[in-house]
């Protein structure tokens, strides 16, 4: 047989192949020059601080804008006792916050994750005071999912997906620091906390842990922990730097106002594509009472107040998120509190 | 500087160095040029694609996840798809350009997408197959348009300009984004733009085949598809590799265990893989003339000891700067790769007839990527059970029996394995049947 491979691939001689493969080159470089310089123009004046009239002050919902990826607020429409769940809030957005990716905060002071792209993309956890000017910039470790400031503002928590970049995998694991504003103590990882499981010291190499949420004494606190496949509800206490499992299949949990209940998501599926349901734990009873949303919520939910909790929700075209609110005894019905948020977070002093 | 050598084509040469002045067949330049380029234009996606789902999208990581592993078993399929069909009507050239097509088409599908969930599902499967259907057509290809004596160097040759677009993408799209504050869709423009550049630097370089002569011999019926799995040399390697296959944990593992140990500033964790990757880059082109010189059996069974090393460099109690464990087990993973990865096609191309080539190199590389999916499943699963220590003795134990079982399955002598100094055996004719 033959040669099967002829000498020319087309029937264009090597000055015409040049030519064309030249014009190309052009044509596209071109367009990728044109659209990059598009791009550029329309993020262009997209300032990353925020406004100097934009503080914490509330009362009021603040979230991060999905649109513009600043941090806004809007009213919290209802005096005390009133179910901010029923408000009507839409519509009355102030934008002109920092650039986030996850928000929180207190009354005083605020928490935000910001990744920032680069030839080595890096990831900040940024101190904010109550004025939203930055009081502390730390380098963290991948990509940002939950963010929590205590009631005084002192101790502060967040978590990150540590992944890999392309030449890796796409498993993530999680990675949580807590940071001490009094004492300007920085745990990077919270994985050497001393955990019991079921009454014993527990070892393992895969605890992961993550959602951390402050007790008002800035000592207590939870978080979920995940080993060998299981995710525990774990009490934690900063003093003596300790964490004891209370119980199984607990995510993300949320301290109330109160400090009676924790709101958390549970997994009721093992559906992936709808595997977690909300719920309340008081933890009095240590009872536990699902939430009237029934769409599965991959978020740390956020109490706008002792009865109603707001979370994200992707959004109904599957574009971004919207937040909701639904109230905390199982009652009611969720609402759309924002169109195009996520990040919610109530702020009360004015 | 490799590439620029200006050897003449035939020099007679002796046996044992020959290829060394050779030129590298241009279809094979041609080929690497393309996937440098294509590559840059994947892997862009690839470094943004979490970054873009988790942040700009705000899907969890457990959606994400389940996008990501939801096509890998789909791949295999569309990989022997791809190799059939090249085969059947001669149409590497074809079957490859759908592929690198399918694959830049995708972005324009990302970008559509928007937030669409299913959108997203389909680009990313769009992208799967095209990268399922091309490989083994283009394996298939260097293997025709090369002398056989010199494969090992021009695999060598093409993974090398292969890495080299892997690692140059992940900068680009990261410099991209830097520019643009956050565009993703930029990165997607940018990405399907070049994309289409290797597909025309494939129609325009790449040798397609003329119209086919009327075969001298009535085709066999039924032969093509997987004919090559009667051939006991062939079966032989395919087992062989998808042994050791099995024994492979998975790099991302390997990253892991590194980090741990070291407790490295997080900052450096995206540079561990690009050091493992340059190090292939450097040592592909060696690594396959050295195959070329004593044989692809041994090196790709070395390779294997050089993963051994890499194992048993992270259970060693090495204390001191990270650089001792660092540079090691970097290293050794590059060795690994360079002296595996194109070795393994240069090994099994030869015993291939032409007309079953790839269908049969889409065999064994769906042979090894499925025992190496179950080696990460069940290191993983090793590893959750009893820590990181045990998994890791496990996964040695585990290599040295794969790699006596290498030694004894590997064939000593292929038969495809040319006489030294035939310049005129461009195509081996070996056949099956």
């Amino acid at each position: 047989m033959s040669a099967r491979f002829p000498r020319t691939a087309t029937p264009l001689g090597p000055r015409a192949r040049i030519a064309v493969v030249v014009a190309a080159v052009l044509l596209l470089a071109g367009g990728s020059v044109g659209y990059v310089m598009h791009a550029q123009q329309r993020t262009k004046g997209e300032r990353t601080e925020a406004d100097t009239s934009f503080t914490l002050g509330g009362p009021a919902l603040y979230f991060r804008d999905t649109a513009s990826g600043r941090v806004a607020h809007q009213p919290l429409a209802g005096a005390p006792g009133v179910r901010t769940a029923g408000a009507r809030t839409a519509g009355a957005r102030t934008t002109g916050g920092p650039a986030c990716d996850r928000f929180y905060a207190s009354d005083e002071g605020a928490l935000c994750l910001r990744a920032e792209p680069g030839v080595l993309p890096r990831t900040y956890a940024i101190v904010l005071d109550r004025q939203l000017r930055e009081k502390r910039r730390i380098t963290v470790p991948g990509v940002p999912t939950r963010a929590r400031v205590s009631a005084s503002g002192r101790m502060l928590s967040w978590t990150v997906f540590a992944t890999g970049d392309s030449y890796a995998t796409t498993s993530f694991s999680t990675r949580t620091a807590i940071l001490d504003l009094r004492t300007g103590y920085l745990i990077k990882s919270m994985e050497n906390i001393q955990l019991t499981i079921d009454g014993a010291r527990y070892h393992a190499p895969d605890v992961n842990y993550w959602g951390v949420t402050f007790a008002r004494d800035d000592n207590r606190f939870y978080a979920t922990v995940s080993t060998k496949g299981r995710t525990y509800l774990v009490e934690g206490n900063m003093r003596d730097w300790s964490a004891k499992a209370l119980r199984q299949n607990v995510e993300c949990p949320s301290l109330s106002p109160d400090n009676t209940r924790l709101a958390f998501k549970k997994k009721v599926s093992d559906d992936a594509a709808a595997p977690w349901r909300l719920y309340v734990l008081d933890l009095r009873t240590m009872h536990e009472t699902p939430l009237a949303e029934e769409h599965s919520v991959d978020d740390q939910a956020a109490w706008l107040d002792d009865d109603t909790l707001a979370y994200a929700l992707p959004g109904g075209s599957g574009r971004g998120s919207d937040v909701w609110t639904v109230p905390a005894d199982g009652t009611g019905t969720p609402r759309v509190a924002v169109q195009g948020g996520s990040s919610p977070v109530a702020v009360a002093a004015g | 500087m490799y590439l620029a050598t200006t050897g003449r084509r035939d020099t007679p040469a002796p046996p044992r160095t020959v290829g060394a002045g050779r030129r590298v067949p241009g279809t094979v330049l041609a080929l690497g040029t393309v996937s440098l380029v294509t590559d840059i234009s994947s892997e862009m996606v690839t470094a943004v694609l979490p970054l873009y789902l988790v942040l700009g999208l705000g899907l969890s990581p457990l959606q994400f996840g389940f996008l990501d592993g939801l096509f890998n078993g789909a791949a295999a399929v569309v990989r022997l798809l791809g190799g059939y069909a090249a085969d059947r009507g001669r149409g590497h050239k074809r079957v490859a350009g759908l592929g690198y097509a399918l694959s830049a088409l995708s972005r324009i599908g990302l970008l559509l997408a928007g937030g669409a969930t299913a959108g997203i599902a389909a680009a990313l499967a769009t992208d799967r197959v095209g990268k399922g259907i091309r490989t083994a057509p283009r394996d298939a290809l260097i293997t025709l348009s090369s002398p056989p004596e010199t494969l090992g160097r021009s695999f060598g040759v093409h993974r090398a300009m292969d890495t080299t677009g892997a690692l140059l993408g992940p900068l680009a799209a990261f410099a991209l984004l830097w520019a643009t504050a956050d565009a993703y869709d930029a990165v997607f423009v940018v990405s399907f733009c070049v994309g289409l550049l290797g597909v025309l630097l494939l129609v325009l370089y790449v040798p397609g085949h003329q119209p086919a002569p009327p075969p001298l011999i009535p085709a066999p019926r039924r032969r093509k598809a997987f004919g090559a799995l009667r051939d006991p040399a062939f079966r032989r390697i395919l087992a062989a590799a998808s042994l050791l296959g099995a024994a492979t944990v998975g790099d991302a593992f390997v990253y892991l265990l590194l980090q741990r140990r070291l407790d490295l500033p997080i900052s450096w964790f995206p540079l561990l893989p690009l050091g493992a990757a340059a190090c292939y880059l450097l040592l592909a082109v060696p690594a396959g003339r050295i195959a070329d010189r004593v044989g692809r059996r041994l090196p790709f069974l070395y390779g294997h000891l050089a993963l051994l090393g890499v194992y048993a460099t992270l259970l060693a109690p090495i204390g001191g700067p990270a650089l001792l464990l660092l540079v090691p087990v970097l290293a050794l993973l590059g060795v690994f790769y360079a002296t595996t990865d194109g070795v393994l096609m240069a090994l099994a191309g030869p015993v291939l007839p032409a007309d079953g080539r790839a269908g049969g190199l889409a065999v064994l590389q769906t042979g090894q990527a499925l025992a190496r999916m179950l080696a990460a499943a069940g290191f993983g699963a090793a590893w959750t059970l009893w820590g990181p220590d045990p998994a890791l003795w496990a996964a040695v134990s585990a290599l040295l029996v794969a790699l006596a079982g290498g030694w004894a399955l590997l064939p000593r002598n292929p038969s495809g394995t040319p006489a030294p100094g035939e310049p005129g055996a461009q195509i081996p004719e070996r056949r099956t049947a």
